[in-house]
């Protein structure tokens, strides 16, 4: 395991070097969610309503920004290569760049969310569900990621190209999210939808970094 | 005749969708036949240009 | 110069009953002695199930006539599921076993699973705009079709993505199985959400109860559905196999022009 917590401390210090640009994904979640009362109007209960589910889509969309640049600089400076004949496993490599994604995009996602809750009116039960939701799936939503982003390194348009792969695939992650803050809300089947969540994570956790690492090997044949 | 075209009055369904499903595998073979012509066609040039150049690459 | 081996690496497993089919001219004299008996099949099930379909089928008791749309609608998303069941299986052996033929058979594939995907969505909004009053229902299987023409999108844009198509095959293969594994996934929870959003009020959109009068046509067109398929695939892969050659004669044109 040395391997992955190389490439985590690597990485972290990599975004710290960078002076906020690390941090972009986490502006673009609330400016987003800001968006939204502007273009909708303001209609009590409305925004309420809608809340939860359009968290998740944002935290869908925030996350996928931060995916492309995932493998995109190693490979560019050579550092791919030499991960690929080191002794650590690939999957290892894999796994704790997604973690590292999740620590700079999921992680502050979270911890702005309640505000944006409360910006959206939403109840605290609600507000509630949202956390539970987001911390069981934004590490999804890494986790799956990076298999796209180590599918598309080097290809035309990734960014693009990424969000079009990416997205069916965080389908069952977004229902399952927006349906857990329902939940929390009205008091029914809140367990049922976060052992979803926790299974779809534990599911990426064995698959993705393995799917990831995959991708990763092919570029080099 | 008229009957059968008219399809008891849903024949603005039952056409287009009999339609979209006959033009999208037409058009499916149309393509893949235009393909496959034009890669045949560049490929005979190709072949034909490399005969041609071949002696010219030999001498230098 | 010595025997010419498959284009890409050697096989991986020799004596392998799918590396006789490595060759690409071995595949392609297979492919000519194939299509013939698959016209045979297809052409006469073609014709009788558009018979069947159009004139000879009863109307539906509740649905009269627009149950004809039915039998162009469910063998495409019949062809929908197994077109990408076709890709997800390429995919994999091309990923474990590199058969050299096999990533292609992938590329040649969706295209024409795309195109069922667009049948059957827009047949079965034609039939729905008559039997459930929109053009458009949020049901499980709808929604889920959309999705899957999504991962037929991307498959395909990834193989247009890349310079060298032999890295375009591989990272095209690994999302195809990513996708094919998301599938159920995918469905289950669509299925989930469309639970949790229709008011008891609204009735369930089931298939009707299928009359053994109505199984004739829906058969005969699955059938003649799936010759068209293979057919087509059979073209596609001729097509992707010359675009290959095409682009191996460019390379070496292209050497032969720097003097290498």
């Amino acid at each position: 395991m040395n391997g992955f917590w190389a490439i985590l401390a690597r990485d972290l210090h990599l975004a710290r070097a960078e002076s906020g640009g690390a941090l972009l994904a986490v502006q673009f979640f609330a400016l987003g969610v800001l968006l939204f009362p502007l273009g909708l109007g303001p209609e009590p209960g409305m925004l309420s309503r809608l809340g939860g589910g359009l968290l998740a889509v944002m935290a869908l969309l925030a996350t996928l920004l931060a995916l492309d640049r995932l493998f995109q600089q190693d490979h560019e400076d050579g550092t791919l290569d030499l991960l690929r004949t080191s002794p650590a496993p690939l999957w290892t490599v894999a796994l704790g760049k997604a973690l590292a994604h999740w620590l700079l995009t999921g992680g502050p996602i979270i911890l702005v969310a309640p505000l944006l809750g409360i910006v959206l009116q939403m109840s605290w039960p609600a507000i509630g569900g949202l956390l539970a939701a987001l911390a069981l799936g934004t590490p999804t939503l890494s986790l799956v990621g990076a298999i796209g982003a180590s599918a598309t390194i080097g290809a035309r348009r990734s960014g693009v190209l990424l969000a079009l792969l990416v997205l069916p695939l965080y389908i069952p992650v977004l229902i399952f999210m927006s349906g857990t803050v329902t939940a929390a809300e009205t008091g029914l089947a809140f367990g049922a939808h976060v052992s979803i969540l926790g299974a779809l994570l534990l599911l990426s956790l064995v698959l993705a970094p393995w799917a990831a690492a995959v991708a990763l090997r092919q570029i080099g044949e | 005749m008229a009957e059968f075209f008219a399809m008891g009055g849903y024949a603005v369904y039952i056409w287009p969708a009999y339609g979209v499903a006959a033009g999208v595998i037409v058009g499916l073979f149309v393509w893949s036949w235009r393909g496959l012509a034009k890669a045949e066609r560049a490929e005979a040039a190709l072949g034909k240009r490399e005969r041609r150049r071949a002696p010219k690459v030999e001498r230098t | 110069m010595t025997a010419s081996t498959p284009s890409s690496e050697q096989p991986a497993v020799r004596g392998s009953a799918l590396h006789r089919f490595a060759n690409p001219a071995r595949f392609l004299r297979l492919s000519r002695a194939v299509q013939p008996w698959l016209l045979a099949i297809t052409l006469p099930c073609l014709i009788a199930g558009l018979y069947f379909s159009l004139v000879k089928s009863p109307i539906d008791y509740q649905q009269k006539d627009t149950v004809r749309i039915m039998y162009v609608h469910v063998p495409a998303a019949w062809m929908a599921m197994f077109g990408y069941s076709t890709l997800a299986i390429a995919s994999a052996i091309g990923l474990i076993w590199k058969h050299p033929l096999a990533d292609l058979a992938g590329k040649a594939a969706a295209p024409i699973g795309a195109g069922f995907t667009v049948i059957a969505l827009a047949t079965g909004s034609l039939w729905g705009k008559p039997t459930w009053g929109t053009w458009w229902v949020w049901d499980a299987r709808l929604t889920s079709v959309v999705v899957l023409l999504f991962l037929y999108l991307g498959y395909m844009a990834l193989w247009n993505a890349f310079e060298q198509p032999q890295r375009a095959a591989k990272a095209a293969a690994v999302l195809a199985l990513v996708g094919a594994v998301n599938l159920p996934i995918i469905k289950f929870s669509v299925d989930w959400w469309n639970t949790l959003h229709q008011p008891a009020s609204i009735s369930r959109i089931g298939t009707p109860a299928i009359d053994p009068a109505m199984l004739t046509p829906l058969l005969l067109m699955a059938v003649a559905y799936l010759g068209l398929f293979l057919l087509l695939l059979l073209v596609r892969m001729r097509v992707e196999l010359a675009e290959r050659r095409v682009m191996a004669l460019q390379l070496a044109r292209s050497r032969a022009g720097e003097g290498r």
